[in-house]
């Protein structure tokens, strides 16, 4: 039972937060896990990623393979297509429609390519998050959506979501497990509606 | 034993306490600045240790060595273009040995994720002569760490422990035990071991060098060094340390006949080696950096008929970091193919670049409006948020080589007759190496003018603090003998673009030294202390 999930987006974002979820929850359940991370000079606005593996084995690199991973979590559009050469061939492709442009950002282009592909999510987890009123938990929608597609309990995750915001406040904590429930909502919705070979 | 999840900086950090280290010296460095911050963070559960952001490497690595001088066990902590900072003190500090334990860990960057070079520290563990460990994942880091300091102190000899950013920036379950009871082992006082007068220095080097089989001894004996399985009539083999080993394994569909040779220790285990290569007719050597077993292999060979393969013989990149894919195509594997594959080249490059509101960007502003008019103009750079300057349409800047180098730059170039000499540095850069050129430069009147970015913090690393309070700078800058006149102090806002032009305008024209200090917080700071209060 091995899975290896990218996630990806730019600095700011909340990638090391829904890292650390995962992997929280991974160690909880008496899994191994690994996650290489970004820091230093590409930090400053650069593309952010983050490789998640999780498995009952050893795990031995810290990178994924070509080809292997199981899920692109893409916090934006273009960043979730930068990984798209380590998702295996019927890998899940779950993505934030909400671009963060640079010049010559090939919006309609970005957005074929993703919803040309049988196995993916796309959607305003952007909108959902304000929705619920955490403007920033997108991060936490996203990871809800995944949550039915990952070998990770939910009240595991729910768990390390304590764990992290814990230490700032009670509000923090609650406004982003709400965030994340909406994002699970949606996820079995979706996953209903897919068919995941 | 517990579990905790740790980055491979981490592992390290947490290993030092519990082997009882009594302080830690640091400069902070990509990517090896988490090893430190780690240590500041458990100080709260660890009082008795001292810990600090050291001026520069070789700062750290000299109060590294006196606290080892009094038998205390200590950790000094560096990426690995802050050893050649600190490479005097090191390289010496083999000759006088070390009393408490003394550890150097070093963080390679292959693939220069945020680093101006790739080389590779365990040439450096070759060339001071002592044992160097490689970890190849986050426990490994932990463990070695515990017997670094044992084997420091029984050999009396520095030990290096080389990281990569793949292990230093990766988590990982690790086991943690307790902390070792460890009691320290007291001020011995031999001034002739450590003082190297050349007499005493003899004596230094030759003992290093009589220790030499021990250590080979301690190599080849090691428990990092494993062989999967029987290695015994199989025809190839594989040689792989550190992540290298990682990235071999993720691809270990492997045949019956091959057999694995991983080494965590140097100096390369040499008797181990040759044992594994007598029947051996191929070999491939997985190592991420230079090809430093690869290079060194021929030594060992007893099969003239060895094919050797790896970095050297075009089989594995010579440059850039290694991964599980490029390890795969070495061994003969097919690549796993990905559906997605041609939509990938749709993410165009998202260059890093300075922050909204980044009072560089006003100090770039101007100098970019004066190179119109001043057609000579070269404006030197150095290491930090500011060599982003280079990414901006034109580029802001000329030049960046390493810590401290705009201002010998900017100098040498003024001496040399450009008229429009501009060095620009940032606070933190300036106390690491930028004092001792200015010093210079203020004995001789070097005619050329250095900016100084002093956002009162280590930006590029996350936000350190600096050994002086930023607002002393203009004190030292004066004590260094610039004169006050042409000291001056800028708020670099955009309501102030125009009377800091003409600052900038003036003292570039000034023909004499000059120092502009640009005095405005880290934009990234000042939002973290709001959010903080």
């Amino acid at each position: 039972m091995k899975q290896d999930i990218i996630l990806a987006g730019v600095g700011g974002q909340g990638i090391l937060s829904i890292s650390f979820i995962l992997v929280n929850s991974a160690n909880e359940m008496g899994l191994n896990s690994k996650q290489s991370e970004v820091h230093g000079m590409s930090q400053r606005g650069g593309p952010v990623f983050a490789f998640v593996r999780i498995s009952d084995e050893t795990i031995y690199s810290d990178l994924i393979p070509s080809g292997e991973a199981d899920l692109i979590l893409g916090l934006e559009p273009m960043e979730a297509l930068r990984y798209t050469q380590y998702l295996k061939k019927d890998g899940m492709l779950i993505v934030d429609q909400n671009p963060i442009k640079i010049n010559n950002y090939d919006e309609d282009s970005i957005n074929k390519a993703i919803n040309d592909y049988p196995n993916h999510i796309l959607l305003n987890a952007d909108k959902i998050a304000k929705e619920v009123g955490n403007p920033l938990g997108a991060n936490m929608v996203l990871g809800g959506v995944a949550s039915p597609f990952l070998n990770l309990e939910e009240s595991h995750m729910k768990a390390s979501i304590k764990t992290l915001f814990g230490r700032k406040s009670e509000k923090i904590v609650e406004s982003n497990i709400e965030a994340f429930d909406k994002g699970a909502e949606l996820g079995r919705k979706f996953q209903k509606d897919l068919v995941i070979s | 034993m517990k579990t905790e999840i740790l980055l491979g900086d981490e592992a390290v950090a947490l290993g030092a306490l519990h082997a009882g280290i009594r302080g830690a010296f640091a400069y902070p460095g990509t990517p090896a600045t988490e090893m430190q911050e780690y240590l500041f963070r458990m100080q709260r559960k660890f009082p008795d240790v001292y810990v600090e952001w050291s001026a520069n490497e070789k700062t750290a690595f000299e109060a590294g060595l006196g606290m080892s001088y009094i038998g205390q066990r200590t950790i000094v902590s560096m990426k690995h273009v802050g050893l050649n900072v600190a490479a005097d003190p090191f390289m010496n500090s083999a000759i006088t040995g070390v009393n408490g334990g003394l550890l150097i860990m070093v963080a390679d960057d292959p693939g220069m994720h945020s680093s101006q070079n790739e080389q590779d520290t365990r040439y450096f563990g070759d060339f001071a002569k002592i044992i160097t460990f490689e970890p190849s994942n986050q426990q490994e880091a932990y463990d070695m760490t515990l017997e670094a300091f044992r084997i420091s102190e029984e050999l009396k000899l520095p030990v290096l422990m080389r990281l990569v950013t793949r292990l230093a920036h990766s988590r990982s379950n690790v086991k943690v035990g307790e902390p070792l009871n460890h009691k320290p082992k007291g001020l011995e006082h031999d001034p002739k071991k450590w003082t190297l007068l050349p007499g005493n220095a003899r004596i230094g080097f030759k003992r290093l060098i009589d220790q030499q089989p021990d250590l080979l001894n301690y190599s080849n004996d090691s428990s990092y060094q494993n062989i999967n399985g029987s290695s015994n009539g199989k025809k190839m083999g594989v040689i792989a340390s550190g992540v290298g080993y990682n990235y071999l394994m993720e691809n270990s569909d492997v045949d019956e006949d091959m057999s694995v040779l991983k080494i965590g220790v140097y100096p390369i285990p040499d008797r181990l080696i040759k044992d594994f290569l007598k029947d051996k007719n191929e070999v491939l050597v997985v190592e991420d950096g230079y090809p430093f077993i690869e290079s060194r292999i021929q030594t060992y060979v007893v099969n003239p008929e060895l094919n050797i393969r790896g970095k050297l013989s075009g089989d594995l990149p010579e440059t850039g970091e290694l991964n599980p894919d490029v390890v795969r195509k070495a061994l003969g594997k097919e690549p796993k193919g990905s559906s997605l594959q041609e939509a990938g080249k749709l993410a165009i490059p998202r260059p890093p670049r300075l922050c909204d509101g980044c009072a560089h960007i006003q100090v770039f502003d101007i100098l970019d409006t004066l190179r119109d008019e001043l057609d000579d103009l070269v404006v030197f750079s150095d290491i930090g948020c500011y060599t982003l300057g280079a990414l901006r349409q034109p580029a802001s800047i000329d030049s960046c080589v390493c810590m401290g180098a705009s201002v010998g730059m900017a100098k040498g170039a003024a001496n040399g007759g450009l008229q429009n000499s501009v060095g620009i540095i940032g606070d933190s850069t300036f106390m690491h190496s930028g004092i001792h050129t200015l010093l210079n430069a203020a004995g001789d009147n070097s005619p050329f003018t250095l900016v100084i970015l002093d956002n009162s913090t280590t930006g590029m690393t996350g936000g350190q603090d600096l050994p002086l309070p930023g607002d002393k700078i203009e004190k030292l800058v004066v004590a260094l003998g610039v004169p006050e006149e042409h000291v001056r102090i800028i708020d670099p806002r955009r309501n102030q673009f125009e009377d800091n032009q003409k600052i900038i305008h003036d003292e570039i024209n000034y023909r004499g030294l000059s120092v502009i200090i640009a005095r405005r917080e880290c934009i990234v700071q000042l939002k973290a202390k709001k959010k903080k209060k």
